[in-house]
């Protein structure tokens, strides 16, 4: 994600910042329900999600990281 | 924070100097549309604290996983081939004395062997090896002979698997699979 080249008003801001935090709710609330069908397969024995299931969850907090990081730089 | 300076400094709506301001305006000098943004801000900072925790548990269910796989219990002989016939099964204690399991001898040289207890209500699950399946008398469950997974009934989650080997015409349990912690 490249720097934003514009300075936004703080108005502009509130309506990306909001934004943002939908996406990343949306994507914490995909994450527990990962965890949550994690859980139950691994305790009904299947053991081959475990890491496909750990590998998507790293990639939705790259996701969110990736926000938050744009989330700065609008500020700087 | 760097912002142009009108976005950062409150406009008393009647105009007049800072020092002009009522005392109370003069405390809470913080416009309401800066808080919002703050604490917005700072609750996406939480949600993104609460993703890193998500990503921490599904990795370690992943370690456990990997962990109980190295854990598994020793090799134990159960049976010799010569003493099972096709089609007859056999219970025995894996991997400690008291955990019911069964085996099943579906060839001439391949077996199966399943946690006896049925995951319903632990009741113990009977061998019907020409139907191809497991059956629990206490609720009418079933469970697929070569796979464990239910068929109908009551259950929801397969049998534990017992890993087997056959190494000449002795069978020996290797690991316990899926086992619920
Ligand atoms: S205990 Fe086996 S079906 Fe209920």
């Amino acid at each position: 994600m490249s720097a934003p080249r514009r300075r936004f008003g703080l108005h502009q801001r509130t309506i990306i910042i909001n934004g943002i935090l939908a996406l990343i709710v949306l994507i914490v609330i995909l994450q527990l329900w990962l965890l949550t069908a994690t859980m139950s397969a691994y305790l009904g024995g299947n053991t081959v999600v475990v890491w496909p299931a750990a590998l998507a969850s790293l990639a939705c907090l790259g996701l969110n990281v990736g926000l938050l990081v744009y989330l700065f730089r609008l500020e700087r | 924070m760097s912002d142009p300076v009108s976005d950062q400094i409150t406009r008393p709506p009647d105009g007049r100097a800072p020092e002009e301001q009522p005392r109370w305006r003069q405390d809470f000098p913080i416009d309401q549309h800066v808080e919002q943004y703050v604490t917005r801000r700072e609750f996406t900072k939480f949600m993104v604290l609460t993703s890193v925790a998500f990503v921490v548990g599904q990795f370690w269910i992943a370690a456990q996983s990997l962990l109980r796989r190295k854990e598994s219990a020793p090799g134990l002989e159960i049976a010799r081939l010569a003493d099972l016939p096709v089609g007859g099964s056999l219970i025995f204690d894996y991997p400690e004395p008291g955990q019911a399991c069964i085996l099943v001898r579906t060839g001439e040289r391949e077996a199966v062997a399943f946690s006896q207890l049925c995951t319903h209500l632990s009741c113990p699950v009977i061998a019907q090896a020409d139907q191809g399946r497991f059956h629990c008398p206490c609720h009418n469950g079933n469970f697929d002979l070569a796979t464990g997974q239910p068929l109908s009934g009551p259950p929801r989650r397969p049998l534990p698997r017992v890993r087997l080997e056959i190494r000449g015409e002795h069978v020996y349990a290797v690991a316990m699979e899926g086992m619920a912690v």
